[in-house]
């Protein structure tokens, strides 16, 4: 049994190695599905788990009424603007309820060199989480102390070649260039945040006060401002950390109930899944087309085969006379199938590992989307998958090379 | 083995045949054809007298409607078409016109290739010579494919030296009966005569039964026995194959 198993690998190799020039194109078709079906899960995977790895441990977002999404979009990935912005005394009167335990307030709108410019306090850094309540840790320096302080992410030191100590100018508005510089209000950068793989590396802290600094367009003379205790009119959004989490849900209700001004508040679990929800359509999309290129490759691979039957017939005959039973004839096609599919499917997989060692430092810079390296279990689903696939296809040119030997005899007349 | 009736000797027995395809009208009847062990048998034919389907039905190939094919005193016509294809790979060498050769393997490849179905062969091949691919040089060796032209690619050979590494090929591990069927008629006249001879030396080396079908009648003074399939053949049709 086994030296029939090792006579036909044997003599399936050989006959491959001859028509080499097909059987490479082959193998490159099935590499390409099944890297392309393979990256395609990956990015899937790691952006969802990148995306869930950005928030962390904060039971509540608040801010003024809006769509869950949005609200979670512009405070937590800094994507889109906020409709508008809540009242500081509403946030007093959130942050003094018993079941609080802390709260960051959060100020958003301004851009330094295209990176969003974000005025909170020193709680920020004590309790934001991300990842697996993984809090956020300096690289160098220390948090911001005086409203001309600033705390820049990982990201944005490494891009923009900051350290601690240096000046920077923060402009009103998102642009990356705009008119509105004050290079009178510079701000010093205090620290740098260590990288995180989430829109916190590509975000400059500011205090509340150096917000409102930015703002007041030079009328007022901010340097002796008590940075501690400054209290700002509005502010865009606040996260809310509860002692318990069994009051999440009557909190919420408080919030989004409020009498003073129309708020939301928003798990962040649960914006998560809307959002997936929202991305769910496209990723079935493009598992679908995915799925359709690899049936493209298995159908090229059966193509390959079914054209290779006839002038293989002489080749066939000539094996049935040194004793080659039908079987072997079957036999010698499903395996070649097989190789085929293999050795694509592990190129295909080894140029993925590949291609994400290079492209992972671009991707995290300009996505903050943390590709995973190494094989996972649904590369061993693609590559056995596509091995039972074409297997099962390969009994159709298997049949019929079957079906031609028991018809040529030993002799084929061509 | 003294005692042994003559049946009980025989290579090839074939008794009552009638064989037709499909539905067809028989295309061959033949009563009895006995080849002894270590015989050679000229079997003479033109084209379309039906050598190819005795050789098929030989072979196990093919299955007679009625009577029997004996090899080596054992009836293959009773068996399954697995145990038929064994006792090809087994007891039969066969060596045919043109196009003997699996392109993609190695001329020593080649001629070891029934020892890869055939375990017998193997064994056979290993217990003389050491291993299959000694027993193959040496068969080679014998029939003058050198070392040389060993190394080449087995389609680069001339057509000739492709016919000799069939032969080497059908010879390994010693099968009791070898058919070859116009092995020669792709060869000119020298050529002819140096492969007749060189098969008849080594099928004689390894006690093997040699059936040689050729439309050439000239080549029969090679072998002990000559038989017009025309004449054995009591079928009124005949093939229209080529």
């Amino acid at each position: 049994m086994l030296r029939s198993i090792r006579n036909t690998l044997s003599l399936v190799f050989s006959s491959l190695m001859n028509r080499r020039g097909t059987a490479a194109l082959t193998v490159a078709s099935i590499a390409v599905s099944v890297a392309l079906l393979s990256v395609v899960d990956r990015v899937r995977t790691d952006a969802q788990t990148s995306f869930a790895n950005t928030i962390s441990g904060t039971d509540l977002i608040v801010g003024a009424r809006s769509g869950d999404l949005n609200l979670l979009l512009y405070s937590v990935f800094r994507i889109g603007n906020p409709t508008n912005n809540i009242s500081w005394s509403s946030y007093q009167e959130i942050r003094e309820r018993r079941e609080v335990a802390w709260t960051i307030p959060m100020s958003l709108g301004d851009a330094h060199r295209g990176y969003r410019v974000l005025g909170t306090d020193v709680g920020y850094f004590e309790h934001y989480r991300y990842a697996d309540d993984r809090p956020l840790t300096f690289a160098a320096g220390e948090p911001f102390a005086s409203a001309t302080d600033a705390v820049v992410g990982g990201e944005v030191a490494a891009q923009l070649g900051y350290s601690v100590g240096q000046e920077i100018v923060v402009s009103h508005g998102l642009t990356e260039t705009s008119f509105l510089t004050h290079d009178d209000n510079p701000f010093v950068i205090t620290g740098i945040l260590a990288r995180t793989g989430t829109p916190v590396d590509r975000t400059v802290h500011i205090s509340l006060g150096g917000m409102d600094l930015i703002h007041a367009d030079g009328r007022t003379d901010f340097s002796a401002i008590d940075n501690d205790s400054y209290e700002p009119e509005a502010l865009t959004a606040a996260l809310i950390g509860l002692h318990s989490k069994t009051a999440i849900f009557s909190l919420q209700r408080f919030i989004n109930e409020s009498e003073s001004e129309p708020m939301s508040a928003v798990i962040p679990g649960v914006a998560l899944q809307q959002l997936w929800g929202l991305i769910g359509v496209a990723e079935y999309a493009l598992y679908g087309v995915s799925a359709m290129v690899v049936l493209a490759g298995v159908l090229g691979l059966l193509a390959t085969l079914l054209v290779s039957l006839n002038e293989r017939r002489r080749e066939m005959s000539v094996l049935r006379s040194v004793g080659a039973r039908p079987g072997h004839i079957f036999a010698m096609l499903v395996s070649e199938s097989a190789v085929l599919a293999l050795f694509g499917a592990l190129l295909g997989l080894a140029v993925v590992q590949l291609g994400i060692l290079a492209a992972r430092q671009y991707v995290l810079a300009e996505f903050g989307i943390q590709l995973s390296a190494g094989p996972r279990m649904f590369d061993l689903y693609v590559l056995t998958g596509i091995l039972g696939i074409s297997v099962l296809v390969s009994i159709i040119p298997a049949w019929r090379a079957y079906r031609n030997s028991l018809a040529d005899g030993l002799q084929v007349r061509l | 083995m003294s005692s042994a009736s003559v049946d009980d000797h025989s290579a090839i027995a074939v008794s009552d045949l009638r064989f037709g395809y499909g539905s067809g009208n028989d295309i061959l009847n033949i009563s009895g054809l006995q080849v002894g062990r270590s015989e050679r048998v000229f079997l003479f034919g033109p084209s379309g007298c039906g050598k190819s389907t005795l050789l098929a039905l030989i072979g196990g190939v093919l299955v007679p409607r009625a009577g029997t094919v004996d090899i080596l005193d054992t009836s293959i016509s009773a068996m399954k078409s697995a145990a038929r294809d064994r006792v090809r790979a087994n007891h039969v060498g066969f060596i045919f016109q043109q196009f003997n050769l699996v392109p993609y393997l190695s001329v020593v490849d080649n001629v070891c290739l029934p020892c890869r179905y055939s375990p017998r062969r193997l064994d056979r091949a290993t217990e003389s010579d050491g291993s299959a691919e000694k027993s193959a040089a040496r068969l080679l060796d014998a029939l003058g494919i050198d070392a040389e032209l060993r190394a080449r690619k087995s389609t680069d050979l001339s057509v000739g030296q492709q016919q000799r590494v069939a032969a080497a090929r059908a010879l390994i591990g010693r099968p009791e009966v070898i058919i070859a069927d116009e092995p020669t008629s792709s060869l000119d006249m020298d050529r002819r005569r140096e492969f007749i001879d060189l098969l008849l030396t080594e099928c004689d080396q390894s006690n093997s039964a040699v059936v040689f079908v050729s439309h050439d009648a000239s080549l029969a003074e090679h072998f002990d026995r000559s038989i017009d399939l025309t004449d054995l053949n009591s079928a009124t049709s005949s093939t229209h194959a080529a």
